[in-house]
């Protein structure tokens, strides 16, 4: 069995697996904000049927929905095995091999939490499945990257001027900050009760919105709700809030991540990158207003969390590219010594 | 002794109710509600109900009735349901009724009178949830909740309009009130009871409006539900 670095189909076949996932992601947002996610009661069998069997004349109403999003997981896991044994045949790195491992891993979890979603009836795995969609989404989108040829020779090369790598973790952080954004998103997704907050950008028209309980009563009564969702609390209410919030934070953090590379590092992938990772957190945050303005309609709360999904991958592969380009030097990892961090400190600071 | 079994059980069926009367009134509705949303059936509930159908959240008559309120007696004697449990029934891709009320322990009947899916999906805070499916056209099911709860919502997935509520007593004194906001609560025996009324829309987290009631045979009391 030979194995290498240099493996252009797998490297498509990564790719095609990666946007096979945001697909899935795409459908799994239409199954919450359709409302759909309890409409087949059972699972793994869809009405009794072998899922693979429900005749498409049932596919009525939120079943097609739920049922749509059970088969394209189902192609989902299909693609995931394929890809795991491919990396395990033939790609030369271990550590390469043991991401294919926990994608494997991680996509029968994920179905198993799908499952536990349906039968066990609980809102809260429901915040899991998605989180783990996201992350799932994020370690095919590296495999990609890894397995590529660009990867290969950019791995090669260093971006710094100095070799400080100053710059190299806010990459991660402010990933770390869209994450965290996303944990919050689907918590308010899986509440299943509609907009705690209608209103964009004042809440209930004041900048904090009250949340005793006789204003929650008030703003409960005054929903006039089509469907069946849960009455709003002053939880739902909050975390909408520390969404809001939270989202103005990242958008500050992207545009200052993308200025200090178009200054440091002017024409590289990694400004290049920064500036796109703007664009798409700018849209995220319009499709977040838009959310609400729109009532919560399907499409446009899908999109959020579609945009959402592929800000939080951006923020992932420019986070690896940096830690690669902006790795230090030997010379200024042994000046970042205690002794030396005044100095190094000030080195960076000229560089800058 | 042909006659004899006969005399004996309306002796004791009229010594059951020696003492016991109606609770009726009227529960009216103060302040104007929003209006209802109409709801788009799609194509595969669309043929199945030619009626214009909206959101139940208001059904008030003309002078100000309100339908769909949950009537019961607060502090009456725990008590097991008389006779069969209510049918909630899925027909036109509606439930029917929208509210209704039980006693704790009863069973009530789930209907699918469409020949489309349905899945019956309740969704209580001290009740047991349940999610299953009607696939059929005239599957019936039977359900029941344990514990005293109101109101019990009862959903449709499939269909996300579709809602219903189900009221659940500790005793079979409760009423729910009809279009013209009308109720009465059967068998009552004498006594003092407090009489909870219970809109869930206007209600919602608060325990509805109450009354002190004194039944000497029978009883009449209103109610009026303000719109906050």
């Amino acid at each position: 069995m030979t194995r290498s670095q240099d493996n252009p189909w797998l490297h498509r076949f990564a790719l095609l697996t990666a946007v096979s996932t945001l697909f899935l992601i795409w459908l799994g947002g239409l199954v919450t904000s359709h409302g759909a996610g309890m409409a087949v009661p059972d699972w793994p069998t869809t009405y009794g049927y072998n899922m693979f069997f429900f005749p498409i004349s049932r596919w009525v109403g939120g079943i097609f929905y739920e049922h749509s999003h059970r088969l394209v997981a189902s192609g989902i896991g299909f693609l995931t095995v394929i890809l795991t044994v491919w990396l395990w045949l033939k790609e030369e790195r271990r550590w390469l091999r043991r991401l294919g491992y926990i994608a494997l891993f991680a996509v029968v979890f994920q179905g198993v939490l799908g499952g536990l979603r349906v039968t066990q009836m609980k809102d809260v795995i429901g915040v899991f499945h998605a989180t783990l969609a996201q992350m799932f989404f994020a370690l095919l989108c590296s495999i990609a990257l890894f397995t590529s040829r660009w990867w290969r020779e950019f791995s090669q090369t260093t971006l710094t001027r100095d070799g400080s790598g100053a710059g190299r973790h806010v990459f991660a952080i402010v990933t770390g900050m869209i994450l965290l954004q996303l944990i919050v998103g689907a918590t308010m997704r899986h509440q299943h009760a509609g907009l705690a907050i209608p209103d964009f950008p004042a809440a209930y028209g004041k900048l904090w919105p009250a949340m005793d309980a006789d204003s929650v009563a008030r703003y409960n009564q005054a929903r006039g709700e089509l469907t069946a969702t849960n009455p709003i609390t002053s939880f739902q209410i909050a975390v909408q809030m520390v969404h809001r919030l939270m989202a103005l934070a990242i958008l500050l953090s992207v545009a200052w991540v993308a200025g200090a590379m178009r200054r440091r590092y002017p024409g590289t992938v990694l400004s290049k990158g920064a500036m796109g990772w703007l664009g798409l957190i700018l849209m995220q945050a319009a499709l977040g207003a838009f959310t609400i303005w729109s009532n919560k309609a399907a499409d446009v709360a899908t999109a959020h969390v579609a945009l959402g999904a592929l800000s939080l991958v951006t923020g992932v592969l420019l986070s690896i590219v940096a830690s690669r380009a902006l790795k230090p030097s030997a010379v200024h990892q042994g000046l970042r010594a205690p002794a030396a961090v005044g100095a190094a400190r000030q080195s960076d600071h000229v560089t800058a | 002794m042909k006659y004899y079994l006969p005399t004996v059980a309306l002796v004791v069926g009229s010594l059951q109710f020696a003492g016991a009367g109606d609770i009726t009134g009227k529960v009216s509705l103060k302040g104007t509600p929003k209006a209802e949303i109409p709801i788009d059936l799609g194509p595969s509930c669309g043929p199945l109900n030619p009626n214009k159908v909206t959101t139940r959240h208001y059904v008030a008559s003309k002078d100000g009735g309100l339908a769909n309120v949950f009537v019961y007696l607060k502090d009456a004697k725990a008590a097991p349901a008389a006779g069969e449990g209510p049918m909630l029934d899925q027909v036109g891709c509606m439930y029917e009724p929208y509210v209704m009320g039980v006693v704790a322990g009863q069973k009530f009947k789930v209907r699918n009178s469409d020949p489309t899916l349905h899945n019956v999906h309740a969704t209580p805070k001290l009740n047991k949830e349940f999610n299953f499916g009607q696939p059929l056209k005239g599957q019936v099911n039977e359900k029941v909740f344990d514990q005293p709860e109101v109101l019990v919502r009862v959903k449709c997935d499939v269909h996300p309009w579709m809602f219903a509520y189900v009221g659940v007593a500790e005793n079979p004194y409760f009423a729910v009130t009809d279009k013209d906001g009308n109720f009465k609560i059967s068998g009552v025996p004498d006594g003092k009871y407090t009489v909870v009324a219970y809109h869930l829309k206007t209600h919602g987290a608060n325990p509805g409006v109450t009354q002190s009631v004194d039944v000497k045979g029978s009883a009449k009391q209103d109610f009026t539900v303000e719109i906050p």
